[in-house]
């Protein structure tokens, strides 16, 4: 095990805990309750704070980028190709290509985790729009909406379950590599699994994180599940 | 600490004298890669692909399809390789455990869909001129949701890569070893590690791309 | 264009495609009254659904020009024009997240209306197509039948009161029975709206039993003849029309009009059939019951005359 980290406070202490600790048992809740404060919940909320920074310019720049490749069809592909290519590169070796220039800071995380939204939120943009059907494309033209008018009222709305189908994927699978950010900064839920993995494998420890991230994912996907059938309420129908 | 003076886009050119030099360290580090993300992916692909290839045949387990993609996504990857230590301990098998949970649900839920999703007036035909289950899932179907199916493997391909890579926090060795051990290897030797295995990435995705272009039917000219 | 109907000219109309040789229209000149219905039939590429697209320019028009009411199409604003022609076509096109209401009430509010007169345009029209405004109008176009979603797309190209209705094949993809009982309430409506209607089909049944006029376009988007359908079915202009109109012409001609229409002869005994009678139902029978006179009843059924069977193949 050779993760390094600058000195840490938070060490389950084998030899002083309770029994449970110090037989490193599954799942000691003494241990939680005396660490949950100092450890656990603040892991988890620089876990959200990372993860919501990521969506929301990782949809910021994917709404570009759409708005340019759904007018100009050309630079669809191109953009598209950009987007696989950062999506290909392994997270734990996209971090750390970017340390040389953005150092061990939230910004080396971000560009990441900005990455990989890029390429599901773009595609799925860019298909919802797609696949308004053409019949309703010519109705909104032939009653006279504007362009503008026929993107803002027909397209994007019908669009809106595609494009939240794709937020879904990029919001679980953002809360997800969030973890690898503690190999490069000490934040995040995977702070404390590196931690526990560093003293011998504390199974507590490491399945509380574990099991923290799964639920703050499928947290997340649930509410943009709600957030979706609040937004579409035509898709519930027939 | 590591010093600020390295932060610099100079350390790319020490990465690639990181390479000359350990040419032979980084290329039996790639085979390990090569062969723990190998591995995994084949017994993801026999375990996932004809589940997901038949009950998309069935038209059945929607539901289950769809929960294994949204769980598989839930899980991260650092979080498995940590689950697997806890459970099997240090070493090969625990990260190829991990590794498979991993690749499954891609290969499965693309499977599925791919299938699932063809064109029923097709396969009716078929059907109707004496095609055998087996052939209509082999002769139209397939070909006919091949890049989705593909599509998947590349997906689980891409992420057995990235993981494996983790995976040496677990003494899962390859390429990872070396970036996850900046002690010993320096930031150049991270970089250089991190390029290779960005490369194996590439060349994976690259490989299936062409195995999807040498496999698909031809449908007349692209519009 | 604040008329009720407006009167449509097609002048030396020309649709050429780049890169093809044969124009899709070719030098297209006809009128259309205001308040008629001119139905403009033909074979798949004789240009028709072209010819209807280019009125309201979702076609741009290569040479000659179009007036609605004088006005040429392309000294309007684009929108203005499109907002003010009713636009119905056979996919329907309602918008899937609207509300059947909302649907409807798509160009009003466009125009600005108040929403107070949305909600009562939309409910009026919804009654006058034969849907329930309070039942049907907050259900979302996937939880209609066919029939039902053609209504709500004919009630929302009425919204704004157009003086002009441009129809592409608005029956197209409905079953025989239900089509049927749609034109019937489509001219229902139009003896009460008057509107000016350009209606496209390939099927020349229809075009007789809804044309005040028919258009006939051949190959080429060349407008074959333009008459209505009763000089169409009996002078045909040449062989294509003629081919086109089908060898029972002469069947379908007896179908336009009514026994009341004929100079009856003195009550006689015979199969009875009532005034509003087509000839050719009125043939039918005397042929089912092997008879050779017709006795012609008033809607109460008393005989007020006869018809031979000579008369009614005059």
């Amino acid at each position: 095990m050779s993760v390094v980290f600058a000195g840490d406070p938070v060490i389950p202490n084998f030899g002083q805990g309770s029994a449970c600790e110090r037989n490193n048992g599954w799942f000691c809740t003494d241990w939680l309750h005396a660490h949950w404060g100092d450890t656990l919940q603040p892991a988890l909320v620089q876990h959200i704070e990372l993860s919501l920074i990521a969506i929301g310019i990782g949809l910021a720049i994917a709404s570009a980028l759409a708005l340019v490749g759904f007018r100009y069809r050309l630079l669809d592909a191109p953009i598209g190709v950009l987007a696989d290519f950062l999506y290909t590169i392994p997270s734990l070796a996209l971090f750390q290509l970017l340390v040389p220039f953005t150092g061990l800071t939230v910004t080396t995380v971000e560009i990441a985790l900005v990455s990989y939204t890029l390429l599901i939120l773009y595609r799925n943009m860019i298909a919802g729009l797609d696949a308004v059907p053409a019949d309703t494309l010519e109705a909104a033209r032939g009653t006279g909406l504007t362009r503008v008018q026929t993107f803002t009222r027909v397209e994007l709305p019908l669009a809106l379950p595609t494009i939240i189908a794709g937020l879904r994927i990029a919001t679980v699978s953002t809360v997800s590599i969030a973890t690898v950010a503690a190999f490069v900064i000490p934040q995040g839920l995977g702070r404390p699994i590196f931690i526990a993995l560093d003293q011998n494998i504390f199974k507590t420890e490491i399945l509380a994180s574990g099991l923290l991230v799964i639920a703050l994912a499928l947290f997340a996907d649930a509410l943009l599940v709600l957030g979706q059938r609040l937004l579409t309420p035509w898709t519930r129908v027939a | 600490m590591i010093v600020a003076a390295q932060f610099s886009p100079g350390t790319f050119v020490d990465a690639i004298h990181f390479m000359g030099n350990h040419a032979g360290l980084l290329l039996s580090k790639t085979g390990e890669h090569l062969e723990l993300s190998g591995v995994a992916l084949a017994i993801a692909l026999v375990l996932a692909l004809p589940l997901g290839l038949w009950l998309g045949h069935r038209h059945r387990g929607f539901l289950f399809a769809a929960s294994v993609a949204n769980v598989g996504r839930a899980l991260p990857s650092l979080v498995l390789i940590a689950f697997g230590l806890t459970v099997l301990g240090i070493g090969f098998w625990n990260n190829t455990a991990a590794l498979v949970v991993l690749a499954v649900p891609p290969i499965l839920t693309n499977a599925y869909f791919a299938i699932d999703n063809i064109d029923r007036d097709v396969v009716e035909a078929a059907r109707g001129m004496g095609f055998t289950e087996r052939q209509i899932l082999t002769r139209v179907e397939l070909p006919l949701g091949l890049p989705l199916v593909v599509a998947g493997i590349r997906i689980a391909a891409i992420f057995v890569i990235a993981t494996a890579t983790i995976a040496a926090v677990a003494g899962g060795g390859g390429l990872g070893e070396i970036i996850v051990n900046q002690a010993s290897y320096g930031l150049a030797g991270v970089v250089a590690a991190s390029l290779c295995v960005s490369a194996l990435a590439f060349l994976a995705a690259l490989l299936l791309a062409l195995v999807l272009r040498a496999a698909s039917p031809r449908q007349g000219p692209a519009t | 264009m604040p008329t009720s109907a407006a009167e449509v000219v097609f002048d030396k109309a020309t649709k050429l495609y780049p890169g093809r040789p044969e124009p899709a229209v070719d030098d297209l000149s006809l009128t259309v009254p205001a308040g008629e219905i001119c139905v403009l039939v033909g074979p798949s590429g004789s240009g028709k659904t072209t010819a209807l697209k280019l009125v309201n320019r979702l076609i741009y028009l290569t040479e000659g020009e179009i007036r609605i009411d004088g006005t040429k199409i392309y000294d309007l604003d684009v929108t203005e024009l499109r907002r003010s022609i009713g636009y119905v076509i056979q996919q329907v096109g309602l918008f899937p997240h609207m509300t059947v209401e909302a649907n409807v009430g798509t160009v009003p509010r466009l125009l600005g209306w108040p929403k107070q007169r949305i909600r009562e345009r939309s409910a009026e029209l919804l009654e006058l197509v034969g849907l329930d405004p309070a039942q049907d109008g907050a259900r979302y176009p996937a939880q209609l039948s066919g029939g039902q979603q053609q209504r709500v797309g004919l009630a929302r190209a009425l919204a704004a009161n157009p003086p002009l209705m441009l129809m592409d094949e608005p029956f197209g993809a409905i079953d025989p029975i239900v089509r049927a009982r749609l034109q019937d309430e489509f001219l229902r409506l139009q003896q009460e709206l008057r509107k000016t209607v350009l209606f496209v089909t390939h099927d020349i049944d229809e075009a007789i039993k809804i044309g005040d006029r028919i258009a006939i376009f051949r190959q080429g988007g060349k407008l074959a003849q333009y008459d209505t359908p009763e000089a169409i079915l009996r002078r045909p202009i040449d062989d294509f029309v003629a081919e086109f109109v089908g060898a029972d012409r002469a069947l379908k001609a007896l179908a336009l009009r009514t026994l009341g229409e004929l100079e009856l002869g003195p009550p006689r005994d015979g199969p009875r059939a009532t005034k509003d009678t087509t000839l050719r139902d009125a043939l039918a029978l005397l042929i089912d019951e092997h008879a050779d006179i017709v006795a012609v009843t008033d809607a109460d059924g008393a005989v007020v005359g006869s018809v031979t069977r000579d008369d009614l193949l005059q």
